[in-house]
């Protein structure tokens, strides 16, 4: 097959990029900036009708991870690449005659601040979705579910919390905050969460593209785990011990560290970059998330391969001996 | 003739309601006119109507036929359910006609004939529409095959004021605006449920009713109730109640909710004393709208129906009794009164506490024919149930004793219950006589009861009347009604025949080659109410029966030494503090020890080193730890030494079967449940049943779970989870209840506890499941010699635990002061409550 990646620059883009490739099939890479992969690559933005078009000649399917996926920012620049943006690709996907569509998505899209203890994967809901990055992916996620049709078999991968190897969205910050003494947990870190290893997100995302047609996937929203949760406190022990420091041994209430991440969203509106907490933010680092995950390794015929364990061995293993 | 508003069909969002059920149709009423109703059909989309089977399903006031929607979801195929709404209720037509108790059993009638139903049929009925279902039933009993009623009542027991709601309800101005002008008495009906119902659900209840005009018959309806004589409906509903004898042969489902303010249990009493061999469930907690608030009820009533197509339904009659007759047993009292002629001046008992008291057989023979004479000629009757809440001594031992012999059945609900457990029971066991010391006539003057209400003095009184001796009751007479410990949902009561009593009896006898020169130290309670059947002394010694761990060790010599003892039964909570306090005892009482010859350590599971510890103290003394439970005892048996050399770990060794008891284990499906076939195979992991002739009769008014215990023939499943070796012994892992469904399977906790307890930092440890049942996670509850601090467990030790359960997942483990335990034997851990602990910890921020 071949298979159009989009949004390859990131961590995740780039192992599935690998992935796929590995398991035989031709990729190609599309982001707006050089990626560096040893693959067909066009770059362009996401909105971009003529550069999509030209990255989806010939190609069979499409994973599309292109996103906006930082926690604040404008309301505009979010429904623009995660709204518009899907929408364009799967209508240029569809007129390039691609069969499969594999949309990234997010377990926040169904998420409206309660603790999740087991669910399976429950319908996308921009109206109770929390923040704007929540709010367009689910909205997206409505538009590639009723895009599917016989001819093309659709598909919402939800991830949770991927983490692996060079990672800045969430190893990297913590471990940032951690050197500068400024990491704290909320609430003791007692919230149980899922995560997921790069690796195996990347495996799960190979399992859509070739399970796409087959009647317990097309058309489904399946939420992606280790199926390993753990307590906060004890990943970022794990986290920061990995990167050589030591432990978080404070601990702030829930209520200061959501006040505070509000105060902090609207103080970095002014700024260009990201705060280091919001409300958002706070109340996933408070709040149990853990998922049923019978349903997506039976239809994906997938499980994952790299353990917790062996993934912090590995996180281990690369601080001390830090890739370029 | 005008119709006021026609029927219609309900909206289509109503949380449950499919569209497909709901049907109108078009039938004469009893004057002839022509009618439309709304009714649920789960055969509304087939061409082919002919049933097996139909539930006619009849709502009462004010509901509809939604309160059946999971009914009709949950029948199968080959069962058709009919829910009908009632004329000028629900959806069905406003004709404007006032419709009488006597009217709607005959619209109801045309109605069946309209839709062609004349096959099998099984009435089901809630509320007011008990008595129409009723009616129905008796004009149809060609083709009635059984009976189903949901808190009803078809005539107001003696004594009892009517429903104070209603009559509230009813009073004069008050009922037009409570029922029609208002919404007031729709809105006290849907929050007569437990707090389960949702706001939608209880809308959806309301959606019928939104104005006043669609409210008449609501008011109307609550007219009808024949509380006063001359009542228009008076003769009808008394001629219901009276013709309930001609459902002699008719199988009976009755399943109540006991929290009704409306139809209390005084309702249920009524029903049952009208048709004695109707099945009961009581659902604990569940109020009016019984099926609303007990999700078990539907599954439970279409599990009944399936048993009556079967046509072997579970009946009152013995589980034992369908596989063989068992040998006719000695009498209950006749060891007392062979000890009483044989040897009338020696010790039968000895009560240790107060001013302590020494009773000869003879004195004690006297005293049980004496009350025996006196409280029967003061109306307790062979088959009445008799509470007694006195505490284990020489009065508790005369009474029960003398119910026997009359063939009444005492109800023994102990102060290991807590008070609110003791109450509950009591209700739930609906005692006709109370028994009690001062305390216990305080908790008991909230239960209704018809016949006496008597001090441990008034006894004393009653002994001394003259009067003839009752004659002989047969040994199938229900002799005790004794409770669950309810370490796994409410304590549920279990009913034992003498025959049964007897048995227990026997297995004791025979298996301690018990002989009248022993004597019985009783400080685990039920032991002291057998010394006299087997003709064997005993003594109960000085301590608070409801703490166990109050068992002083100078307490326990001293009683030993009253009489000689030779076998010691105590719980492992009473022995642990026997040895915490063996230091104050003098050199002779600690010989008193020296007569011991078997010590029982039972009720829950013992730790070996508290074994080898009490062996130093009684070093004459076999030791043997019995496993049983409320439902048999003993089951079996495991001595010190084996114990001490089994390497296993994986559950607790409670050794091989005693008293001719038979052991197989019911294997477990990925989702837990104990589906699999008996087998004796070795290592296979399951529910454990047992087949016994000393086992209990059936459960008390809780027929499902009857049923569910008892579905392979004559066996008892027991709720514990274990497995077999090959050489028959059995080890035990856990409670049913307390299984870790994962979704890798399920996980007994019983194995892993004891293998983290080998942690120095461990004092106890208990493996809970958290999330949905298939997909939950193992957490570990601690608690620690060690100062660790509560709440999460620190990642490095958390690894440790780990390290010693390899083979299983541990998302978490937390630290607590102490686990939470049963009152009775201080020892089991409440895993339930753990886990909704552990849960609420682990959610986080809410």
């Amino acid at each position: 097959m071949r298979v159009l990646v989009t949004g390859a620059s990131g961590l995740l883009g780039a192992a599935t990029a690998h992935a796929i490739a590995s398991r035989g099939h031709e990729v190609v890479v599309f982001q707006r900036r050089a990626s560096g992969l040893p693959y067909d690559e066009v770059r362009g933005d996401i909105t971009d009708v003529e550069a999509l078009t030209r990255a989806m000649v010939g190609v069979q399917a499409v994973v599309h991870l292109a996103a906006k996926v930082s926690i604040t920012g404008a309301v505009a620049e979010f429904e623009r690449v995660n709204i518009e943006g899907t929408r364009l690709a799967i209508q240029v996907a569809k007129a390039a005659g691609a069969e499969r569509f594999v949309y990234v998505s997010s377990p926040s899209v169904a998420h409206s601040g309660a603790p999740i203890i087991g669910d399976g994967a429950l319908p996308a809901d921009p109206l109770a979705a929390r923040g704007a990055y929540s709010r367009t992916k689910a909205t997206a996620e409505l538009l590639v579910l009723a895009s599917e049709n016989p001819g093309f078999a659709v598909v919402a991968i939800r991830p949770h919390l991927v983490w692996g190897p060079g990672d800045e969205q969430l190893i990297g910050r913590i471990v940032t905050r951690d050197r500068a003494g400024r990491l704290f947990l909320i609430d003791h870190g007692v919230a149980l969460i899922d995560t997921t290893y790069i690796d195996n997100a990347a495996s799960s995302l190979v399992a859509a593209v070739e399970r796409a047609t087959d009647p317990t996937v097309r058309g489904r929203a399946l939420v992606v785990t280790n199926g390993e949760p753990r307590t906060v406190a004890e990943l970022l022990t794990r986290i920061t011990r990995a990167a050589g420091l030591s432990a978080p041994d404070r601990s702030v209430p829930f209520a200061a560290a959501y006040g505070a991440g509000r105060i902090a969203e609207r103080m970095w509106q002014v700024r260009d970059s990201e705060p280091p907490l919001t409300g958002f933010l706070a109340e996933q680092l408070a709040t149990a998330h853990w998922f049923d995950q019978r349903q997506t390794r039976e239809s994906l015929n997938w499980a994952p391969s790299v353990s917790l364990d062996e993934g912090f061995q590995r996180l281990t293993d690369w601080y001390q001996h830090p890739h370029p | 003739m005008n119709s006021l508003a026609p029927a219609t069909l309900p909206p289509a969002d109503l949380p449950g309601l499919e569209r497909s059920w709901s049907r109108l149709v078009d039938a004469p009423d009893h004057s002839g006119r022509i009618c439309t109703w709304h009714l649920l059909d789960s055969y509304a989309q087939r061409s082919d109507q002919n049933a097996r089977l139909t539930l006619l399903c009849i709502h009462g006031n004010p509901t509809w036929s939604y309160l059946w929607r999971r009914l009709v979801e949950l029948a199968p195929s080959d069962v058709r359910v009919v829910a009908v709404d009632q004329l000028e209720m629900g959806f069905s037509e406003r004709t404007g006609t006032t419709r009488r108790l006597a009217n709607r059993i005959d619209d109801l009638g045309a109605l069946t004939e309209q839709l062609g139903i004349t096959g099998p049929v099984v009435t089901v009925a809630h509320d007011w529409g008990g008595p129409i279902s009723l009616g129905w039933a008796q004009n149809h009993l060609a083709q009635l095959v059984g009976v189903v009623l949901l808190n009803t009542a078809v005539h107001q027991p003696a004594g009892a004021s009517a429903p104070t709601l209603i009559r509230l309800a009813r009073s004069g101005p008050l009922l037009e605006f409570n029922t029609v002008r208002t919404t007031a008495f729709l809105r006290a009906t849907t929050a007569l449920s437990g707090s389960r119902m949702s706001k939608q659900t209880a809308k959806a209840f309301r959606a019928p009713y939104a104005s006043s005009a669609r409210r008449t018959a609501i008011g109307a309806f609550v007219a009808d109730i024949p509380l006063e004589p001359g009542h228009p409906s008076a003769e009808t509903l008394d001629l219901i109640a009276s013709n309930m004898a001609n459902f002699a042969a008719v199988p009976m489902l009755l399943l109540w909710g006991p929290g009704d303010p409306v139809f209390s249990d005084l309702y249920l009493g009524d029903l049952m004393a009208r048709i004695p061999h109707a099945d009961v469930h009581r659902y604990e907690g569940a109020r009016h709208l019984v099926s609303e608030d007990d999700e078990r009820v539907f599954p439970d009533l279409l599990r009944w129906v399936s048993g009556l197509e079967r046509g072997h339904q579970v009946d009152s009659s013995p589980v034992t009794a369908a596989v063989t007759q068992p040998p006719r047993r000695t009498r209950l009292w006749d060891g007392l009164h062979e000890r009483a002629e044989r040897t009338p001046s020696a010790t039968a008992l000895v009560e240790m506490s107060g001013a302590g008291r020494r009773v000869t057989w003879r004195r004690l023979a006297d005293t049980v024919d004496q009350l025996a004479a006196g409280l029967h000629s003061r109306g307790v009757k062979p088959g009445d149930r008799v509470s007694l809440l006195i505490p284990p001594g020489a009065d508790l031992i005369a009474t029960v004793y003398a119910c026997w012999r009359i063939g009444a059945c005492v109800v023994i609900a102990d102060a290991g219950l807590g008070v609110k457990g003791m109450r509950r029971a009591l209700r739930g066991a609906a005692p006709d006589h109370v028994l009690a010391i001062t305390p216990g006539l305080a908790l008991a003057r909230t239960v209704r009861i018809r016949g006496l209400r008597c001090s441990v003095k008034g006894l004393a009184e009653i002994a001394k009347i003259e009067a003839p001796m009752p004659p002989e009751p047969p040994e199938s007479a229900d002799a005790v009604v004794v409770f669950t410990s309810g370490a796994t949902g409410p304590a549920k009561g279990v009913v034992y025949r003498q025959s049964q009593v007897a048995g227990t009896r026997d297995v004791l006898r025979q298996h301690y080659a018990m002989t009248s020169s022993d004597a019985i130290v009783a400080a685990f309670a039920p032991w002291a109410v057998f010394g006299p059947t087997l003709g064997v002394a005993s003594v109960i010694p000085d301590m608070d029966v409801t703490k166990p761990r109050t068992l002083q060790a100078v307490a326990l010599a001293d009683a030993t030494a009253a009489v000689d003892g030779t076998l010691l039964w105590a719980s492992p909570a009473a022995l642990t503090n026997v040895i915490a306090t063996a230091g104050e005892l003098s050199p002779s009482q600690r010989h008193s020890f020296d007569s011991l010859r078997l010590v029982l350590a039972a009720g829950a599971p013992v730790p070996v080193q508290l074994l080898h510890e009490i062996q130093q103290l009684v070093p004459n003394a076999d030791i043997r730890t019995p496993y049983g439970m409320t439902e048999v005892l003993p089951v079996s048996e495991v001595s010190l030494p084996e114990i001490a050399i089994a390497t296993e770990i994986n559950g607790v060794l409670v050794g091989a079967p005693v008293g001719g008891v038979e052991i197989m284990i019911s294997a477990l499906d990925d989702e837990g449940r104990a589906g699999g076939a008996l087998t004796l195979q070795a290592g296979v992991t399951g529910e454990i049943c047992v087949k016994a002739g000393h086992m209990r009769d059936r459960y008390d008014r809780l027929w499902a779970t009857n049923d569910l215990a008892s579905r392979d023939l004559g066996w008892h499943r027991t709720g514990d989870v274990g497995h077999l070796e090959t050489s028959g012994r059995l080890w035990v892992e856990g409670r049913m209840a307390h299984l870790i469904v994962t979704a890798g399977g399920p996980v007994t906790p019983v194995g892993i506890e004891q293998r983290i307890q080998q942690l120095p930092f461990v004092q106890w440890a208990a493996a809970v499941g958290i999330g949905p049942a298939g997909n939950q996670q193992l957490i570990i509850v601690i608690t620690s010699p060690e100062n660790i601090s509560h709440g999460l467990l620190d990642f490095d030790r958390v690894q440790l635990v780990r390290e010693q359960v390899p083979e299983f997942d541990i998302a978490a483990v937390l630290v607590r002061k102490e686990l939470p335990v049963d009152i009775r034997h201080n020892s089991k851990i409440d895993r339930a409550e753990l886990s909704n602990w552990a849960n609420s910890i682990l959610a986080g921020h809410r």
